[in-house]
Parts: structure tokens; C-alpha cells; sequence
């Protein structure tokens, strides 16, 4: 190719020159085999250094009759050169779109993981959905510690010392603080002295947390980790997740109760769920009931099952938090995660949920 | 838990003819009797009556003589005809010979299943095909010593007019019921017993209940010669006695050989019992009939008088089931005053369970009936101290209505001079409670607040009438709580109900009963609350971003041992080695509350691992226990009352530190080989990576150092990742790196495996709360510039990077290390390290001299850091 500095000499009157300048601008630009080619033949041939734009910049220099006169030579010919790059420019993308982008075709049905994808768990975004519930019912979700001492687990719930209730559950107790693997217990408290301490085996805990650190009116829900001496089978695992809720304010009765469990149904299980209610007993609630779920899906037909405990606050829980049960009432409720979890997909075997194998968690993604 | 016979409850209430136990189940449920399980039928199929025609005993080589017999069971005889009718009897063999030709029996014919799934068909035996089976009791299910068949007049009373052979044996022997067993809230005491459970069933349906359970009267006054008993109880438990009354009543002369009647033992039976003897099956039938624990002691080996006392430090007893306890002073114990002195033996467990020295046996003729009242607590904790889990405890400590003794008394009395043939003493005991004893102070109610607590609108009227239907007296109150005059009660709730003793207790009474189905559904409306708190949403932002880089969340159990620290490398004074023992761990070697995540996780990854699944990123959020060695026992504090803010302080300071961390492991690869080409192996920058990602996270900025001596990681490989709260104090955040390789060996994990442990709480409390304040975007162009650096192959690229921003001042606007070359050009034990610089000012284009500026200024900071530029 020409440089530069040749082409600077061309005489914008020098009519033959830019003849040939033209003549090799169109060769070239018919030769260009593809649309790299064009490229650099388009700056060669129409840039700022090309012979036709240099001799259109000399113009400037040229006495007053001679301008017109180059002009009229220069710029038709830049004219018939842009127009041939153009040209050439629609012929050949038009012969990529036809051939080489078809040539160039990859298999879109090769595997294109290089990276596995990752997943929550299941329970902790089941857990999230139910936080997202009550947040928007304009309730707060609370957490409180699951190693929890025997007054917040039991008494201020209302199970007093001897209470049948208390032997209901099947209750982690502390034995003390020690270095594991000391031969002797590390100083401190001793092994096997009461340090009046459990595993929580509710969540109902958290209503204590709740109306003592918050106050009222509230509205809390709480889904966390709860403990039970039971061995892991299809059914049970002895670290599970329940979800508290509880209210507190003046006013609130039975019925606000029944509205929020059918919502909070409604929400995890689809328009059509409801909730009926039957008597029971809990130390920490009275009146209290077992709540049902209407299942549609029910192995054998559709029926009732059990979903989770509630009732209304008893006064002796609101008397444990210094709060008038004269002039405040409330309820509260409590389901099992796990159990919410299988129902809503259909697990059959709680070892799937508490094994740990990737392999379980990884059907679901990061959102259910 | 209780189970429910449907013509026994039929003694107490009425109940609609061919009522299933689903329907029982049903009406029960609405109550708050929730279902445990419907038992079904004990026999099912063709169980009939036949009578014997033909008996022929056929010696064996086995030494037994079988009977071939040919009994009539009338149209079901293979031809469908009686013999009566020419039809022809059934041949049937029989290993029995307690009976004879004539007799009427029970014959389970082929296709019926007896107790135990025990399925009948037409077999050939000793030379014969026996086309069913004669029936012994036991293989009824109807208990008894199997030495024999039944013969139906002779051993079940019946009349032979009553029966005829084909006769469906069925329902003649009521073993074709279904039977509801109903599950007991710790509340209900009382329906433990068909007479609370047929009260219950009235309230569901309106049936007509007939209360068996109160004096009719008829029942004898105590008397001053009633067999002596004396109540001493030297340490009553918070005030309350150990037994408030005590009836005795003494039936003599009984046949010892007596046979419960089959009814009996059936219902028995059908509840779960075993019949025993006369004397214990009616103490059984009564216990369950009434719900009054009942004993009956051989009078001949009673010596009067007895006493209710405590135990003695070190006294024993061998209980009915043949244990020797060793007795604690809280339990209650009936003794009676044998050779060394009053109250010198030990005869029982009082209300729990009775000893082996005065047991009725098959010699007993006179029989001392106990029917008395123990304190719930007393009984409750003996029964759990001695594990003796046994019905008369069941009732006792969910509380028994004081009244019943009398009543319960005089129908054991009455069934055993009816059954036993025995005679009535006239002397009668009854030490204690007299009716006005037990008598309870009204709970003021206002009318209006089972309306308050239920939403459901409930006149006066209809709340009174509620109340007295479960049995409360209802009398206007004019003892009105509160300043605002309202209509309220006086209500005295019955003696069967000890559970009733608060305004909340009636209002569930009157919900229940009126129906919880009756409550509408109003949800309510909150005031509003803040959203999701800092933490909540770091939590959510971590998970979420963690997820999204390839790593997979599980969840593992805290429980771990010593051994899981050993595998981890712990040294025996690590800090971490300092856990909470659980008292009753389900696993002896994991007794301890882990006190980071990782030891948990990696057991999960060996898991992972052993299944083939070797190429892992995973991640867990969770609480880990970090208890003060010398931290103080919680205080045991009352409930239904605020605790003072010390005692709270007290609570709080003896729970154990629970943050919340969130811990990774990779192990493989980290991007996977493919048609690409090969993968790369994770390693401990993934790790690190994912460390600051979560810091990143939480609004965070971390600074990375080395950290050579912190197990389970690599010494060499090991970051240690710390953050600078508001204060300017310095808090560990977490570390991250490749494991080291005994780690690595100890979990079965692959080769350079990596993890990271990060502290979420920390996190979020060195996190800055304030908004970020946003610093507007430059439109002018940058300068990019290299440097390459010649450094000490021990120095931190961190440090070079450090002086490179500070050199490069306020035009610094990003710097990033593009390469680290060792070689022989650059020299042993040196480094080379690339940076790309980028400058930009806010408000013009940098001018070529300014840029040589900050150049300069850049590599005079990295020399002055010990770096070199390379030429």
C-alpha cells in the first residue's frame, strides 16, 4: 500500500492522479475478501490520509478559481468511492450472514457448566419465605438463643417444676462446661450439676424474649432451631425447626388468631388451604388448640392433618413478662418446619433433610 | 393412653346403636379427645358356635391323642344344612380333651383370623383334613391359661337356650370391635376413666350422660370400727399433704378360685388389660370405669393399723414387679404395723404402686379395698424418680376427683360379693377429706370475657349454661374485678376438674364446648413493623451469595466429641476444646455442643465424599456454643411473675455465648474439566475468596494476614481475616485456607481440600451502620500505568499494595495485581509483582506530567516498602 507521505504530493488538479488513486481504491475495495479487509482498505482509501482526502485538504491553498475547479474533480470521485466501500460493505456481510456465521455454528447442546451451581437449603429458605409472610403483615421476625436456660423454656411458659407437661418433652439438659477430651472435667461447673440450662424444644421461648425485651403491642414470629431427644427415623430428627408466632395487644382474640393461621395456610400451601381448630392443651396458652390443614394432596384422599399448636396467650406468660392481662390479651402459635417442608414437596424420609448430601439441597435452587 | 369400649362407655351415656369408632373418634376430637389409634377387631371371619357330634380320641406316634371330632355349625356345614336339616358336620381335629360329645363350642372356621394375624384354613393333620379349629381362650385373645377349649355354658356362663350351632361367636363374645384408644392432655385427668370420657362425649353430641361417679346414697358412712389408718405425714411437699382421705372397706370370705366374669375380662381386655383375678381385675375395672386407683391388700397379711407416711432415708421396698427400690424421703409409702411397731413395713408406693408382701394371691379370702387421694406432686415425682410409670400414677398426678373414694369403694365391694361370692364387712373407713374439705373457692368470671378472648359473641345466658354443663356451680357474682361494672360469676368448678382455677381455664370451657368451629377467621392488623433487622438480612445477602457462586447449603447437628476435636487438630488447651456436655446426649461419644461449624461440616463433606461426590463447594449457617469455663449456674426462678432485672441479668449471664457463624469447604475441583478443556482444582484462594465474599457481604473490609499456627488449616496456607469497628478496635473475623493435611487425612476428604470459618455476628457488629455516602462518578478519562515490582519472595503482596495506594493518593482510583513471577532473571529467593494502576481525577483530564507525578510518588512508596522496579 501507498504510504502516506507519497500520497501527500498528489496536485488536487492533477486529474489524472486522482484518476488512479480512484482506480486503485476500487480495485482494492473489489478485492477485499471479507469485512477485515474492507476495513483497513476503507482507511487506506477514505481516511484522513488517504491520496482523495489529502488533495481535498490542499484545496484550502489554492487560489480562488482553481478551488471550485478541484472541488468539482475531488468530490464526485470520493463520491464514487465511499458508494464502492458501501457496496462492497452489504456484499460481503450479506455473504457472512449466509456462509461463515452458519460455518462458524457451534453444538449449543454441549455442557456449559464449568462451574456447578450452588443451592440453599431447603429448610432455611422455607424459613425465609415464612419471615417474608409476617414481615409483610407487618410483623418482625425474632431470634433468640437455642441453648436456653430452664426459666425461658419452661416457667415463663408456665410449666412449673412438677408440671406433667414438662416430662411431656423430651428434654436435652446441660450437664456442664468441661474441655473435651481432658481426662478431668475443666474447673468450673462440674459434670452432672444442674446448670438449669436446655436445649430449647420449642420456640415458644422467644415469646418470653419477645415480651419482655420488646414490650407491646407486638408481633413477632420466630423460626429457628428446636431440640428433641428423639432418634432420627423417617418421621423424626432430634434437631428440628419450628416457627413461633405470637401477639400481643389489646383486643386481639381467637378469631385474629383463626385470620392469621388461614393466611399464614394461604401463603404456604395455595388458595384453597384452611385451618380448623381443635381443643388441647398447652401450659402456655388458654384456651388452646391443635390445628388442622385442609391437604388436598393427602396420601388416600384429601383430609385434615396436623399442623402446629396455638392459643391464646395464658395470663400466668404475660404475668411472667410483667404485662396486664386485664388489659392485654394475645396468641400464639407453633408448627413443625420439617413437617411444613414435607407436605409443601413431598419428602417422604427425614434423612434427606438432615444428611447433608448436596445432592438434596441442590433440587431447589435458591428459591422455593 | 386410654382406650374406649364402646358398650362400656354405653354404661354412662347413651350412644347411638352400630356407632363406629370412627364416629366415637369423631365426637371425641371436637372435644379436644384427639384419636391415638383405632385398634381393630381382635377376630374377624366366620367364628361361630358348634356343637360336637362325634368324638374320637386317635393315639399318635408322638405319645398325643388327638380328638377327631365332627361338630355341627350349622348352616355352616359344607352342604349349608344343620345336621338338623340332613345336613352333614364338619370334621375337625383337636389337640384338647376338656370337653365332650354335646358340648357347644367356639369354632373359628377357614377364612377367619384370630388375635395376632393367625389366619385359619382347611389342613390336613394326624391323617384328617381339619376343616377349622376349636377355640381355647387365649387363642380368643380372651386371656386365661390355654390348658383347654372353651366350652361355652360351662366356662362363659351362657345358657345353652341362648345359643345354636352357627351362631355367629362374634358378637356372643364381643371380640369383633373395633376399639378407639383417644390420646389425654396432661389437663383432662378425668378422662381417664369411661365416666370422664362419656361426659366428654355428651358435651359433643347432647347425648344423655348418667354420672355413676357420685354417692348414691345408698353407700355406708364410715364407721367407728373401720380398719385403722392413720394419715403422717411429717413432710408435706409446699404445704400439701401427701394423702388428704382414705377409704378402706374389707370383703371377706371370697372364693379364691372365683373367675372374673367374661364381660369383665372382655372389656379388660379390649382396654389393654390383662385379666389377673377376680380381686385385681375389679380393682382394674373399677380404676377404669370411675378413674379411681384402687388397691386391694390380702387382709389376712395386713397388720393394723396402716400408716401414710414418708419414707426413711434408706428404706426399700420390693414393688409388684419384683424390683427392690431403694425409697427416697419425698415418697409417700403405705405401711402397716407389723412386728416392729406402727408403720414399720412398707407395704407400697402410695398411689403409685404396691408391694409384693401383702399381694392378694390365689389364697386370699379377705380382701381390704383401698380407695384413697394422693397429692398429685408427691405421686407425680415418685413415679418418675422410681420410673414407674404405672395407671394408678398416670391418674394421680394429672389429679383425681377427691369424692370418688367412697363411691369407687363400694363398687369394688359390690363386685366382689356379687362375683366372689364374698360378704360385706360392715365396718367402713374413711380417714380425711370430707366433702366440705374439698371444697373450692369460686373463680369470679365476667360474663363478658369468653367474648373478649374468643371474638365469638356469647350471652351471660349461654356462658352460665356452658359452665354448668361441664359440672361447674354458677351463682352471680357481686365481686366485680376491675373498675368497669360488668356482669360477672361466681364459678365453683367440680371436684373432677382440679385443672379449672383461672378465668382463661372457663373460657376455654365455654369455647370448647360451644365449638371452636364457631370462631371466625379475622385477620389482624399490625401496626408495622421495621422489616427484616441488619442481621437477618446479612444472613439472607451471605447465604444467597454464596449460593450463587457455586456453593450448596446444608445443614449438620451440633453434637460432637472429643475425638471429632482430636480430628481436627485442636491441641488439648485450644479454646475451642471448652463445650457445653449435654446431661443426656443421644450419642455417648458426642456429648458436647460444637463450638465452631467446620467440625460438624466436615463430617458432612466425609459423607458427601463417601458417596462419590467428590467435587464439593459447601457452605452452613449456624449457631455454635462458646461457654465461659467458669460461667455460673442459671438461677431457677418461679414463673407467672416478672423476675427483678437482676435475676434476668442472672438468666442472660449464664447462657452460654451462641454466635452465629457461617463456615465453607471445597474440595476437587472448583470449575470442572470438559470438552473446554481441564478444570482447576479448588484451593485455598477459593476459600479466601468466598471469606471475603462474605464480608463483602455484610458491608465489611477485611484485612488478610498469615496465620501460621491455627488448626484445622495448612500452616503455611492459613489467612486470618480481621476487621475495624467504629471505635477503631480490631476483632478476628474468621480464617480461611487449605486444611491441613491431617485434617484432611482424618476426614477422608480429598487431597487440599480448603475451608473457611467466618463469624457472622461479629460480622454484623463491626459492620457500619451508617448509609454509605456516595461519591459521585468521573466522566473524565483515566491514565493507566504498570509498575513491576521486585520484592523479597517473603513479603505480603498485601504490604506492596498498601504503599502502592498510598503513593498514588486521591488520583488512585483501582489497582490490581496482574502477575507474580519467580525465575532465575529476577533471582533467588525475590518475587516480581505487576500491578495495574489506574488514575483518574474527579474533575479534569489528568495532564502527562501529572501522571508522571503520581508514578514517581508510587515507586518511591514501594521502594521505601522494600520493592524494587524492574527495569
Amino acid at each position: 500500500m501507498s504510504t502516506p507521505d507519497v500520497q501527500a504530493a498528489v496536485d488536487p488538479l492533477d486529474e489524472a492522479a486522482l484518476d488512479a488513486a480512484v482506480e486503485q481504491a476500487l480495485a482494492e475495495i473489489a478485492k477485499a475478501a471479507d469485512l477485515d479487509e474492507l476495513k483497513a482498505v476503507r482507511t487506506t482509501h477514505t481516511g484522513d490520509r488517504s491520496v482523495l482526502a489529502l488533495a481535498n485538504r490542499a484545496i484550502g491553498a489554492l487560489p480562488g478559481p482553481d478551488k471550485a475547479r478541484a472541488g468539482k474533480l475531488i468530490g464526485p470521485r470520493r463520491g464514487r468511492v465511499n458508494k464502492a466501500v458501501a457496496t462492497r460493505q452489504a456484499e460481503l456481510e450479506a455473504e457472512r450472514d449466509e456462509r461463515v456465521l452458519v460455518e462458524e455454528s457451534v453444538d449449543v447442546t454441549l455442557p456449559t457448566a464449568r462451574t456447578a451451581a450452588g443451592a440453599r437449603h431447603p429448610i432455611e429458605l422455607i424459613q425465609e419465605r415464612i419471615a417474608d409472610f409476617f414481615t409483610g403483615l407487618g410483623w418482625e421476625i425474632a431470634d433468640g438463643p437455642e441453648l436456653e436456660s430452664e426459666w425461658f423454656n419452661f416457667d415463663a411458659l408456665n410449666f412449673g417444676p412438677d408440671h406433667p407437661a414438662r416430662q411431656m418433652q423430651d428434654t436435652f439438659y446441660v450437664g456442664g462446661t468441661e474441655t473435651a477430651g481432658a481426662s478431668a472435667p475443666a474447673a468450673g461447673s462440674p459434670a452432672g450439676t444442674s446448670s438449669n440450662l436446655v436445649l430449647r424444644t420449642h420456640t415458644s421461648p422467644v415469646q418470653a424474649h419477645s415480651l419482655l425485651e420488646r414490650g407491646v403491642p407486638l408481633y413477632v414470629a420466630c423460626p429457628g432451631k428446636v431440640f428433641r431427644t428423639d432418634a432420627l427415623d423417617q418421621t423424626h430428627t432430634p434437631v428440628f425447626h419450628q416457627v413461633e408466632g405470637i401477639a400481643v395487644d389489646e383486643g386481639l382474640t381467637m378469631a385474629n388468631l383463626v385470620g392469621t393461621l388461614d393466611a399464614f395456610a394461604r401463603a404456604m400451601f395455595g388458595p384453597e388451604a384452611r385451618t380448623r381448630l381443635r381443643p388441647s392443651f398447652f401450659p402456655f396458652t388458654e384456651p388452646s388448640a391443635e390445628m388442622d390443614l385442609w391437604f388436598p394432596q393427602k396420601k388416600g384422599g384429601a383430609g385434615w392433618i396436623e399442623w402446629g399448636g396455638c392459643g391464646m396467650v395464658n395470663p400466668n406468660v404475660l404475668r411472667s413478662a410483667g404485662i396486664d392481662p386485664e388489659v392485654y390479651s394475645g396468641f400464639a402459635f407453633g408448627m413443625g418446619i420439617e413437617r411444613t417442608l414435607m407436605l409443601r414437596h413431598g419428602i417422604a424420609d427425614m434423612h434427606d433433610i438432615v444428611e447433608g448430601d448436596v445432592r438434596f439441597s441442590t433440587q431447589f435452587g435458591t428459591e422455593i | 393412653m386410654p382406650r374406649i369400649v364402646k358398650d362400656w362407655l354405653a354404661d354412662h351415656v347413651e350412644l347411638p346403636a352400630g356407632l363406629a369408632a370412627e364416629q366415637l373418634a369423631e365426637a371425641l376430637v371436637k372435644v379436644g379427645l384427639e384419636e391415638e389409634e383405632i385398634h381393630p377387631a381382635a377376630v374377624t371371619g366366620p367364628l361361630v358356635v358348634g356343637r360336637v357330634l362325634e368324638q374320637h380320641p386317635e393315639p399318635q406316634k408322638n405319645g398325643k391323642t388327638i380328638n377327631w371330632c365332627q361338630v355341627d355349625v350349622g348352616p355352616h356345614n359344607e352342604d349349608g344344612k344343620p345336621v338338623a336339616d340332613g345336613g352333614t358336620p364338619r370334621g375337625i381335629v383337636c389337640g384338647a380333651h376338656n370337653f365332650g360329645v354335646g358340648d357347644l363350642v367356639v369354632v373359628s372356621l377357614p377364612g377367619t383370623t384370630l388375635p395376632g394375624g393367625f389366619h385359619i384354613t382347611a389342613r390336613k393333620t394326624y391323617g384328617h383334613v381339619s376343616d377349622g379349629m376349636i377355640c381355647s381362650p387365649a387363642e380368643l385373645g380372651l386371656g386365661g391359661d390355654a390348658g383347654g377349649i372353651i366350652v361355652l355354658p360351662r366356662d362363659m356362663g351362657f345358657s345353652e337356650a341362648d345359643l345354636t350351632p352357627g351362631q355367629d361367636a362374634i358378637e356372643l363374645l364381643g371380640l369383633g370391635e373395633e376399639v378407639l384408644e383417644i390420646n389425654v392432655t396432661p389437663d383432662r385427668g378425668y378422662a381417664f376413666s369411661y365416666r370422664g370420657v362419656a361426659r366428654e362425649y355428651a358435651h359433643s353430641t347432647g347425648a344423655t350422660f348418667t354420672d355413676r361417679g357420685v354417692l348414691t346414697g345408698s353407700e355406708p358412712a364410715a364407721t367407728p370400727d373401720g380398719f385403722e389408718v392413720r394419715l403422717e405425714d411429717a413432710a408435706p411437699i409446699d404445704g400439701r399433704v401427701g394423702c388428704d382421705r382414705f377409704v378402706t372397706r374389707i370383703v371377706r370370705g371370697i372364693d379364691p378360685s372365683a373367675p372374673s366374669p367374661e364381660w369383665m375380662r372382655r372389656r379388660l381386655d379390649n382396654s389393654g388389660m390383662r385379666s389377673i383375678s377376680l380381686a385385681v381385675d375389679v380393682t382394674n375395672y373399677v380404676m377404669l370405669d370411675l378413674g379411681q386407683p384402687l388397691h386391694a391388700y390380702d387382709l389376712s397379711r395386713v397388720a393394723a393399723p396402716l400408716v401414710v407416711r414418708r419414707a426413711a432415708a434408706g428404706e426399700k421396698l420390693t414393688t409388684l414387679d419384683d424390683v427392690e427400690r431403694t425409697l427416697h424421703p419425698e415418697d409417700l409409702l403405705i405401711t402397716d404395723s407389723h412386728d416392729d411397731g406402727t408403720g414399720s413395713r412398707v407395704l407400697g408406693l402410695a398411689g403409685v404402686m404396691g408391694g409384693e408382701s401383702t399381694e392378694v394371691s390365689d389364697a386370699t379370702t379377705d380382701v381390704l379395698v383401698e380407695a384413697a387421694h394422693f397429692d398429685p406432686i408427691t405421686v407425680a415425682r415418685t413415679a418418675r424418680r422410681h420410673k414407674i410409670p404405672s395407671e394408678a400414677a398416670k391418674r394421680f398426678e394429672r389429679g383425681v376427683d377427691p369424692l370418688l373414694p367412697a363411691v369407687a369403694a363400694q363398687r369394688v365391694v359390690d363386685l366382689l360379693v356379687e362375683y366372689g361370692g364374698g360378704t360385706a364387712d360392715p365396718a367402713v373407713g374413711d380417714v380425711g377429706g370430707t366433702a366440705e374439705a374439698f371444697s373450692r373457692t369460686p373463680i369470679v368470671l365476667r360474663a363478658t370475657e369468653p367474648t373478649r378472648l374468643s371474638g365469638v359473641e356469647y350471652t351471660p345466658e349461654q356462658v352460665r349454661s356452658t359452665l354448668e354443663e361441664v359440672g361447674c356451680e354458677v351463682r352471680a357474682s357481686t365481686d366485680t374485678p376491675g373498675d368497669a361494672p360488668a356482669e360477672t360469676f361466681a364459678v365453683t368448678p367440680p371436684t373432677w376438674r382440679p385443672d379449672l382455677t383461672d378465668p382463661a381455664d372457663l373460657v376455654e370451657e365455654v369455647v370448647r364446648i360451644r365449638g371452636y368451629d364457631q370462631i371466625p377467621s379475622v385477620l389482624p392488623k399490625a401496626p408495622g413493623g421495621r422489616g427484616l433487622t441488619a442481621e437477618q438480612r446479612t444472613r439472607r445477602s451471605v447465604a444467597r451469595a454464596l449460593a450463587e457462586t457455586g456453593f450448596v447449603e446444608v445443614l449438620s447437628y451440633p453434637f460432637v466429641g472429643a475425638t471429632d476435636y482430636d480430628a481436627l487438630g485442636l491441641p488439648s488447651d485450644d479454646p475451642r476444646r471448652t463445650s457445653v456436655r449435654l446431661a443426656n446426649p443421644l450419642a455417648e461419644d458426642r456429648p458436647y455442643m460444637r463450638t465452631n461449624l467446620l467440625v460438624t461440616l466436615l463430617e458432612t463433606v466425609r459423607r458427601n465424599v463417601s458417596r462419590g461426590l467428590s467435587d464439593l463447594a459447601v457452605f452452613e449457617t449456624g449457631l455454635v456454643t462458646r461457654p465461659a469455663a467458669d460461667a455460673p449456674a442459671a438461677p431457677a426462678l418461679p414463673g407467672g411473675a416478672r423476675p427483678s432485672d437482676a435475676d434476668l441479668a442472672a438468666l442472660a449471664a449464664a447462657t452460654p455465648d451462641q454466635p452465629r457463624r457461617v463456615a465453607g469447604v471445597l474440595t476437587g475441583d472448583r470449575e470442572a474439566a470438559g470438552w473446554w478443556g481441564t478444570g482447576r482444582a479448588a484451593d485455598w484462594a477459593d476459600a479466601l475468596e468466598a471469606a471475603r465474599l462474605v464480608a463483602e457481604r455484610a458491608g465489611v473490609e477485611v484485612t488478610v494476614s498469615a496465620d501460621s499456627g491455627h488448626m484445622p488449616w495448612h500452616p503455611g496456607r492459613c489467612a486470618k481475616l480481621e476487621a475495624t469497628d467504629s471505635a477503631g478496635r480490631t476483632h478476628l473475623i474468621g480464617h480461611a485456607g487449605e486444611l491441613h493435611p491431617k485434617v484432611v487425612e482424618a476426614f477422608g476428604l480429598p487431597a487440599r481440600a480448603s475451608a473457611f470459618e467466618v463469624g457472622l455476628s461479629t460480622l454484623v457488629a463491626v459492620a457500619p451502620d451508617e448509609p454509605v455516602t456516595a461519591t459521585p462518578v468521573s466522566a473524565f478519562p483515566a491514565a493507566k500505568e504498570d509498575f513491576a515490582f521486585v520484592v523479597d519472595a517473603g513479603l505480603p503482596a498485601a504490604t506492596l499494595r498498601d504503599a502502592i495506594v498510598s503513593g498514588g493518593g486521591a488520583l488512585l482510583e483501582d489497582v490490581s495485581l496482574f502477575d507474580v513471577f519467580t525465575g532465575e532473571q529476577i533471582g533467588e529467593g525475590r518475587k516480581s509483582l505487576a500491578y495495574a494502576v489506574r488514575l483518574r481525577a474527579a474533575d479534569r483530564t489528568l495532564s502527562a506530567d501529572e501522571v508522571r507525578g503520581v508514578r514517581e510518588s508510587i515507586v518511591a512508596a514501594a521502594e521505601r516498602a522494600g520493592a524494587v522496579l524492574r527495569a
